[in-house]
């Protein structure tokens, strides 16, 4: 009954047991244990990745209408292991000229911004590496750990496509970032609280009902940080051969290609912590922690469906329509949404009322956005239909 | 010697190792990912004294935006940017001076200075130093002048950077 209600303590006190019986020092026993937990965890997000790329693969397949890997094993699901034996054997290549430890340490710091963001990963209320008070802010700064990666990628490659990509993409997350952390910053408001457990506990009712437009931002520009499609311009196959990993071969491309799945599961695991409530499923949470840690699981999957469905649906944006996009749509509106959701989460505060007025205020301004998009587009066409008949008269 | 020393000695000759790469190192690009180093060095140390917001302040702030900032610019100007000469010139030994003489009067300075003997007080488990933070922010009598005054720069700053901007562009 102990492991059901609290596993992760239980095991920590029964091997702190058997280790220190031996003669080993606490200290040390403690220090040993918390290594293995952290090495087990990090496997589990790995082995989780192998099959992450079964999943991303066969959903593609569906979505463009084939059936995808199906030749080994039961519906594939072994193909994953087939790909990783094709890349480790794959000849290694350092481009001339390249920048050999730069180069070498991209991989490693782009699938290590992604194995950080673990570390605050509320999978249940007992189950979590570290509840840190700045969880939030540490999301941002692993962040811009994978903006460094990219980077270094770029410019060790000596490769002017792949310096290219860089440049895109530090311009496309430099500029993405203030969104998410606006964002970010209206669940800190309504949750009183910058911790991920203290965000999960208070979504008595999911936040995705006192900010549905959040919700709708923060997506957009999660999506925008993971690179994919619509704003994947940093791999543009179309324009610059592959971007900042042209250059890299075997596990090296595997390290990228596999970062930025588990990037993409471990954004949709954020999305379910920030607007879905976690773990919390109707009450099933209470049957104990490892139900939840499977809720939350499962949510994060359904999230991570959710990018793939955009990436797969939407083509790719031009680069200053990406950019406008976020500063003179994106930006201001979350900044407008966070001043809102303060001034009506004060007014409303302690009150029933809360939750209609903060979804009523969200629906206003969804409509008053719409509103002002309309006009602007009337206008805009009605310039170019101005300057239309004066372009007839010049040709003829 | 406790365990927290000897992290704060690790971390502190990482800082002053990297520090001296970024000065010593022939290609610019190097001495800014050594740059990088050292910041995240001095984060560590912040998080060390249960400065949780500061070391991640830190990291967003200096590794995320100005150290970005900086590579893009050595990317953009030139490929290699080696410095191929000396990198001392003549005037060495007046700068070498300088530095010790600036290096022994901090030293004397600290040297006398008392506040090394106090201790910490010690913080309770349940204490949100995030939340004190943020009230000491907003409250007359802690920091809200000092506050309102670094926003109040920072929007003449992009209001600056939006007008030169807008100028560059309509010529």
């Amino acid at each position: 009954m102990e492991f059901w209600k609290d596993p992760i303590n239980t095991i920590f006190a029964s091997l702190l047991k058997s280790f220190t019986s031996g003669g080993m020092s606490e200290v040390l026993a403690t220090i040993l244990i918390w290594l293995i937990g952290i090495l087990l965890f990090v496997t589990f997000a790995m082995v989780l990745d192998i099959f992450l790329v079964w999943i991303e693969r066969k959903v593609v397949a569906r979505f463009q209408d084939r059936l995808g890997p199906n030749r080994i094993g039961p519906f594939g699901i072994f193909q994953p292991f087939a790909d990783i034996v094709k890349l480790l054997i794959k000849e290694d290549i350092t481009p001339v000229g390249a920048d050999v430890i730069l180069f070498n340490l991209a991989p490693i710091f782009s699938m290590m911004s992604v194995l950080l963001l673990w570390a605050i990963m509320p999978f249940a209320p007992l189950m979590v590496g570290v509840d840190l008070n700045v969880g939030m802010l540490y999301l941002v700064a692993a962040g811009s750990i994978g903006t460094l990666s990219v980077i270094m990628a770029g410019w060790a490659s000596n490769n002017k496509y792949a310096t290219m990509g860089a440049f895109r993409t530090v311009a496309q997350m430099i500029s993405y970032e203030i969104p998410m952390v606006a964002a970010i910053l209206v669940i800190t408001v309504l949750a009183g609280s910058m911790g991920a457990v203290g965000i999960v506990e208070a979504q008595e009712i999911p936040f995705i009902f006192y900010a549905p437009l959040t919700f709708i931002i923060f997506l957009i520009s999660a999506i925008a940080e993971l690179g994919r499609s619509p704003f994947d311009l940093n791999e543009a196959e179309s324009e610059i051969v592959a971007g900042f990993h042209t250059e890299y071969t075997g596990m090296k491309f595997g390290l990228f290609y596999a970062g930025e799945l588990l990037h993409s599961f471990t954004f949709g695991g954020f999305i379910a912590l920030l607007f879905f409530g976690g773990h919390r499923f109707f009450g099933l949470e209470e049957l104990g922690p490892i139900v939840g840690a499977l809720i939350f699981i499962g949510k994060a999957l359904f999230f991570y469906w959710v990018i793939m469905w955009v990436k797969y649906t939407v083509p790719r944006i031009r680069i200053d329509h990406m950019l406008a996009f976020n500063w003179k749509f994106l930006t201001p509106l979350a900044f407008i949404l966070l001043m809102v959701t303060a001034l009506v989460g004060r007014l409303f505060l302690e009150s029933n009322w809360l939750v209609p007025a903060l979804f009523l205020s969200n629906i206003l301004i969804a409509w008053l956005t719409v509103e002002y998009l309309k006009s602007h587009a009337r206008k805009e066409r009605e310039k170019e239909e101005a300057l239309k008949p004066s372009a007839q008269m010049t040709q003829h | 010697m406790q365990i927290t020393q000897i992290l704060f000695l690790i971390f502190a000759a990482i800082i002053l190792g990297s520090a001296f790469k970024v000065v010593t190192t022939k290609k610019m690009i190097h001495a800014a990912f050594w740059l990088i180093v050292t910041l995240f060095g001095v984060a560590a140390l912040y998080a060390m004294l249960n400065a949780g917001f500061m070391a991640m302040v830190q990291i967003v702030v200096y590794v995320g935006a100005i150290a970005i900032l900086f590579i893009f610019a050595i990317m953009l100007t030139r490929k290699e940017l080696l410095d191929s000469a000396a990198p001392l010139n003549k005037n060495w030994t007046v700068a070498a001076l300088f530095a010790l003489l600036s290096f022994s009067g901090l030293f004397t300075l600290l040297n006398n200075w008392r506040g090394f003997a106090n201790t910490a007080p010690e913080l309770s488990a349940d204490m949100d130093t995030i939340t004190e933070l943020g009230t000491a922010l907003v409250t007359p009598n802690a920091y809200l002048l000092p506050f309102e005054v670094a926003s109040v720069l920072l929007l003449a700053a992009l209001i600056g950077a939006v007008y030169v901007a807008n100028e560059a562009k309509s010529e």
